[in-house]
């Protein structure tokens, strides 16, 4: 049974002449626990599919679904509700808040869930444990490295537990050895039951998923199962 | 963290945009509450000096005769009957409604007399009453005994007469005991004496000419007054000397107003200031809200960081303007009553006001840009990022 499903989604951006189709009609079906990989050039759509995925973004057609609920019949509230409840986001620049602590970032998503100040604190300090960042949660993230900043924002993407964790270009500002401690990371959420989609360019962070949705100009040219390790890389570098 | 944790850290991150609110505010609460409280601090002093000087009551008798004088101007050589009340009659004053708010009541007999070859009007007064309804008088010597007088500057001027010197009125030799100092009224040309000695050489014994009347009436309204000592003294005709309280009472209006309009633009500017700040903040913000949206805030949640922001701002610009507010008519106060004795009271009234319409104009003026923050796109605020 899929978790996720996706049925013919498109996305176009302006009208008649200057219209540009970002997603020409998708149709994919995802199961929980899988860890895809979404790949494609520059300009090919994969952000814009990530977007409408993560609620975000409204398709212009299409169907969309996350454990049966059709997520563009929810008003606008409900979908941040969903936004909430079911994924946590990895973003390309971590895009983590420079005037709040590494910790309090980490504790953004819970500031309107009805909860102890106390409780919100341990989910949080627990989080940044799991990323590898006890000891720094007082300091701001301009006062930390991209890497740590990355471990952030994954801390603050799974504090609430979600079911759905996406990234977009995770090791997109990191170095090789930082990229590889990242993707591990999201490598072990995945084996703990997460369920993660993953924008990426690079071949070797996609190598860590189990499949591999490859997108050019809009359209999904290519689904193929991965074997969630290294092995997969030599078949993507080409 | 809550959403008031993200208004204050956000507060605490732009200092300075958080000042110019804070200041727009502020200038323009502080600004209403010295207005405000220096009107109210004004119409206390008059009220006080309405009980501290003077007569606002007077008691004439009625005549059907019609005034022969003019802008001060009496028309000479000719004069009428005057009529008298009797003396006795003015006991029925005290059992009045309003009594108790009686301060002081002065029988005068007016006539005219004869000193060294010059026609002088004598003035026959309670020189105990008059005390309370003319604080003002300054007498240079002392007040008259059963056989002096009391001159007027003017008349000591022209009558060539100065302290200890003798006078015959009607026959009778009187000392001039004290001279008045100006008062700028028609007192400088008065000849003064004791009641009983003016009714004795004007032989008006037991009859006044008028009664000036002290009522102390900030809460009782002096005109139930004045038809109360109409109803007790049937043939007299009361009157309340209002002129120069509602000419004080005008200027305090006019006053009121100017400072009513000055107070609506200040707080005009200082919300446009609120606006045009927040609507920045907002600006600023735009991918710091997408980054808040993506992670499952509502649109309320984010309309309630801004306005918790603007709230807190404008409760601190309540509180620190009513107090800016509160010193400013402090130190203002002397040069607008001429008293440096006014006591200025902490008026909760205005302090809650102040608070309230500073929240008002924080409050308000961020609701647009509150929903601007809200409509924000998160996928157009991600994407700037």
């Amino acid at each position: 049974m899929s978790y996720i499903h996706a049925e013919n989604l498109v996305k176009q951006y302006g009208t008649a002449d200057a219209a540009v189709m970002a997603v020409g009609g998708m149709s994919f079906r995802i199961k929980m626990g899988e860890f895809v990989a979404v790949m494609g050039e520059s300009g090919s759509g994969k952000s814009t599919l990530l977007s409408m995925m993560g609620a975000l973004n409204t398709p212009t057609s299409g169907e969309y679904s996350v454990d049966g609920l059709e997520v563009y019949e929810l008003g606008q509230d409900q979908r941040a509700d969903f936004r909430r409840e079911f994924l946590g986001f990895v973003f390309q620049s971590f895009h983590l808040v420079p005037y709040l602590t590494l910790l309090e970032n980490v504790m953004l998503p819970l500031a309107t869930v009805k909860m102890s100040s106390k409780k919100k604190r341990a989910l949080a300090e627990d989080a940044l444990l799991r990323v590898g960042l006890n000891g720094k949660s007082h300091r701001l993230p301009g006062q930390t490295s991209g890497g740590e900043q990355e471990r952030v924002a994954i801390a603050r993407a799974i504090v609430n537990e979600p079911p759905l964790l996406f990234a977009d270009e995770p090791s997109g500002n990191l170095d090789t050895k930082t990229t590889r401690e990242v993707m591990d990371l999201l490598k072990n959420l995945n084996e703990e039951g997460m369920t993660i989609v993953m924008v990426t360019h690079s071949p070797e962070c996609a190598s860590y998923a189990r499949r591999m949705l490859r997108i050019s100009d809009g359209l999904l040219v290519e689904d193929v199962p991965l074997n969630g390790s290294k092995g997969g890389i030599q078949a993507l570098v080409c | 963290m809550t959403l008031k944790d993200i208004a204050l850290r956000n507060i605490r991150r732009r200092k300075a945009k958080a000042g110019f609110v804070l200041a727009g505010l502020l200038i323009a609460v502080s600004t209403a509450v010295a207005l405000l409280g220096l009107i109210e601090a004004m119409n206390r002093d008059i009220q006080q000096k309405l009980e501290e000087y003077g007569a606002n009551i007077l008691i004439l008798p009625k005549t059907e005769n019609l005034s022969l004088t003019y802008g001060g101007l009496s028309l000479g050589g000719v004069s009428f009957e005057m009529q008298e009340i009797r003396q006795a009659d003015l006991g029925r004053v005290k059992s009045i409604k309003n009594a108790a708010n009686v301060a002081a009541m002065g029988p005068t007999v007016l006539g005219a007399v004869e000193v060294s070859d010059r026609k002088v009007l004598l003035a026959g007064v309670d020189f105990q009453a008059v005390k309370i309804l003319k604080p003002w008088w300054k007498v240079g010597g002392t007040v008259p005994g059963d056989y002096d007088v009391l001159l007027g500057a003017e008349a000591a001027r022209i009558l060539n007469l100065s302290t200890g010197d003798h006078l015959k009125i009607n026959g009778s030799n009187l000392q001039v005991s004290g001279i008045l100092a100006p008062t700028g009224s028609q007192d400088d040309q008065l000849v003064f004496t004791r009641l009983k000695r003016a009714q004795s050489l004007l032989d008006k014994e037991g009859r006044v000419s008028m009664v000036e009347v002290a009522a102390l009436c900030t809460a009782c309204p002096i005109e139930a007054m004045v038809s109360q000592i109409s109803r007790a003294l049937p043939g007299t005709k009361v009157m309340a000397i209002q002129q120069v309280v509602q000419g004080r009472m005008e200027t305090l209006s006019h006053f009121r107003k100017f400072s009513y309009g000055v107070s609506m633009v200040l707080v005009l500017v200082g919300s446009l200031v609120v606006l045009v700040t927040m609507m920045g903040s907002v600006r600023e913000r735009t991918g710091e809200i997408g980054i808040f949206r993506a992670m499952g805030f509502r649109r309320s949640h984010v309309i309630k960081i801004v306005l918790l922001e603007a709230g807190i701002l404008a409760a601190m610009a309540g509180i620190l303007g009513y107090l800016v507010g509160f010193g400013s008519m402090k130190l203002a106060l002397p040069f607008f009553t001429g008293s440096n004795g006014m006591a200025v009271v902490f008026d909760p009234v205005l302090a809650v006001a102040a608070l309230g319409v500073a929240l008002f104009m924080g409050l308000a003026s961020s609701i647009y840009p509150a929903l601007m923050a809200a409509r924000i796109d998160p996928t157009d605020a991600l994407r700037a990022l």
